[in-house]
């Protein structure tokens, strides 16, 4: 089973296998090499550039300067549009559709449905994964080992039936119908957490239920704080992945009330002006829709590339 | 390593039952578990079984499905657009996880001996933070016909401009790189955390020995590497059978159907014609092809074995 699993590896005090022989060898297959792994570094990172050079740009200069490596025609006009601080009249003038943009419903709408995702999925989870990893009961291993078959569903497969299901609820174009079918259950979340959960010292456990504290108590109190960095971390990623859902609210949301940022941004490239696509406009959605998920990342970097990793390999 | 951070658990808890017999968290757990079990229920395994009672029958949402046997999968092997979407997104597959799997296991290795460093993985990683929205908003952009900056910079080295996105040979495999460039920082993370299994003091060994690089590649990092890498290919092999919201962003399934995806088309079934039986039937049909590659693969990679032990 390859998962997010919490394997640290940089914490691996050992020193990297080159070091200790390395220093005399900078030989000229460690040089292709960096330079190899800075073209990528640089591929990973050009795009994001020439998003911010684009938002930054003006239509019209677009159209004449291509290849300038700069912003052409400095403008902030693509960022009012977007955030609609730009009349109608103006937008269409420098060459945007001209249709409303409510991007602060779509921030608002994004930000609620991931926090619910988030919130009810990464409680519940803790839920189960404590009633697997520290409680004693009979039908323990078989029922977790159905939870973990869940697992092998592909999630492509119940995205027609749980639409079908959802509208049956109502929930049709609600940010309820969004977020509900992930906000209860993530097999891999059980998982995740199950480990750390079962790695704390049953004697403080123990020590807890003689100074009369109930399980419910030493849940709440004790597995839950000792285990804060791994749920931050699940939170986090949980969160991002969250935010970053097309295709389930694509199917779900049908007008404003209840569109998230991805399908807002593809609607806006849908509506293409008569001039010809509003790049300017459209980097600037896409850089103001992936920047919130670019600061988390950067807030916690250190947890999230460290989570990536495998755990439970036979 | 890996298998230790799973281990633990069921030793402590075992002990944990010899010490404490009389006690029994039935009913307790059976709380804990009850939004889990209600969500496992309600929104994984009844649509499961709702998908494939689906596919048997006639239904537009309005009125209640009719039962009609066979009917859609009679019709779906006699559906060019069906056999022409299975190819296309089989060409889909092979070229993204060819390509992704090999740059991965190049920067994984790379990072292996060159550096460690946490910036290094953080850029690494950066794409997968944007949605796939977002990545494909900024390839349709730098790859447009008559603006984009790749062909500018094509055009500087005298070669013409590419519709990546409107000539039909070429979409496919552009939308395929475009999602590499999204997730093969994540892969190439996976299979790095792979590589810190297996043993240092075996390059030392094999340095003492004289062996160069390549050579430690071959006899050291792949065979020690290959079940983790069985297990990544799966998964990201599953992941791209899935490719749906690149293909609506950009093409929608043009030019003609030269993008038309199993997932689109069964989204186009649905959504665009309401013909949400005939969309479950395609749906199994990606289910069974998953799980006949899925066995296929573990099979042939022997995904269970390592060469270590």
């Amino acid at each position: 089973m390859a998962t997010l699993a919490p394997v640290d590896v940089t914490t691996d005090s050992t020193p990297p296998a080159i070091a200790p022989a390395g220093r005399k060898r900078v030989s000229v297959g460690r040089v292709i090499a960096w330079i190899v792994m800075i073209v990528i570094m640089v591929v990973t990172l050009a795009p994001f550039y020439w998003i911010i050079r684009t938002a930054l740009s003006s239509n019209g200069d677009l159209l004449t300067h291509p290849s300038d490596p700069f912003p052409v025609g400095f403008s902030l006009d693509s960022f009012k549009r977007v955030f609609g601080w730009q009349t109608g009249a103006a937008a269409v003038a420098a060459g945007g559709a001209g249709q409303p943009i409510n991007f602060w419903l779509y921030l608002r709408n994004s930000v609620i449905v991931s926090c619910l995702v988030t919130a009810g999925q990464v409680f519940f989870s803790a839920m189960a994964a404590y009633a697997f990893a520290r409680l004693k009961w009979r039908a323990r291993g078989p029922v977790f080992a159905v939870f973990l078959a869940g697992l092998m569903v592909p999630a492509i497969f119940t995205f027609l039936p749980n639409f079908v299901l959802i509208k049956e609820l109502h929930m049709i174009d609600t940010l309820i119908g969004i977020a509900l079918p992930s906000m209860l259950i993530s097999p891999f979340a059980i998982f995740f957490l199950r480990q750390f959960f079962a790695t704390i010292p049953n004697e403080i456990e123990e020590a807890a239920l003689i100074d009369g504290a109930s399980k419910v108590g030493i849940f709440f109190r004790l597995v839950i704080p000792m285990s804060a960095a791994p749920i931050t971390t699940l939170a986090v990623l949980t969160y991002i992945t969250s935010w970053n859902d097309y295709f389930w609210p694509l199917m779900v949301s049908y007008t404003d009330k209840s569109r998230v940022l991805t399908v807002a941004l593809a609607v806006f490239k849908s509506q293409t002006p008569n001039t010809g696509p509003d790049w300017a406009g459209l980097m600037a959605a896409t850089l103001v829709a992936a920047l919130p998920m670019l600061v988390l990342f950067l807030v916690f970097a250190r947890r999230i590339v460290n989570s990536i990793g495998f755990s439970g390999i036979k | 390593m890996a298998s230790n951070v799973v281990s633990p658990a069921s030793k402590t808890s075992s002990r944990g039952s010899d010490s404490r017999k009389h006690s029994d968290d039935t009913r307790l757990a059976l709380l804990f578990i009850t939004p889990a079990a209600v969500g496992f229920l309600v929104f994984l395994i009844w649509p499961l079984i709702r998908g494939i009672y689906l596919s048997f029958t006639s239904y537009n949402l309005l009125t209640p499905a009719t039962w009609n046997g066979l009917n859609n999968y009679k019709q779906m092997i006699l559906d060019p657009v069906f056999w022409n979407a299975l190819k296309v997104t089989l060409e889909y597959v092979v070229i993204n996880i060819g390509v992704q799997t090999i740059i991965a296991l190049v920067i994984a290795v790379m990072m292996q001996r060159l550096t460690k460093s946490l910036v290094v993985r953080g850029i690494i990683l950066t794409p997968y933070l944007v949605s796939n929205v977002v990545a494909a908003l900024t390839g349709l952009w730098i790859l447009d016909t008559n603006l984009g900056i790749f062909n500018e910079l094509l055009k500087l080295i005298g070669i013409n401009p590419v519709g990546f996105f409107t000539d039909g040979p070429w979409v496919i495999p552009t939308i395929a790189l475009v999602n590499v460039w999204r997730y093969v920082g994540y892969t190439s993370l996976l299979i790095f955390a792979g590589l810190q299994t297996i043993p240092p003091d075996l390059y030392e060994a094999a340095r003492t020995d004289g062996a160069s690089e390549v050579q430690m590649f071959a006899r050291i990092t792949m065979p020690l590497l290959r079940p983790i890498l069985a297990l990544v290919l799966i998964i990201s092999i599953i992941g791209s059978f899935q490719v749906f919201d690149t293909v609506s962003v950009t093409t929608q399934g043009g030019p003609v159907d030269s993008s038309r995806v199993l997932q689109y088309y069964i989204y186009d079934m649905a959504f665009g014609r309401f013909r949400f039986g005939y969309a479950s039937a395609l749906s199994v049909a990606l289910l069974i092809v998953l799980m006949i590659v899925t066995f296929i693969q573990y099979r042939l990679t022997r995904a269970g074995q390592t060469d270590l032990a």
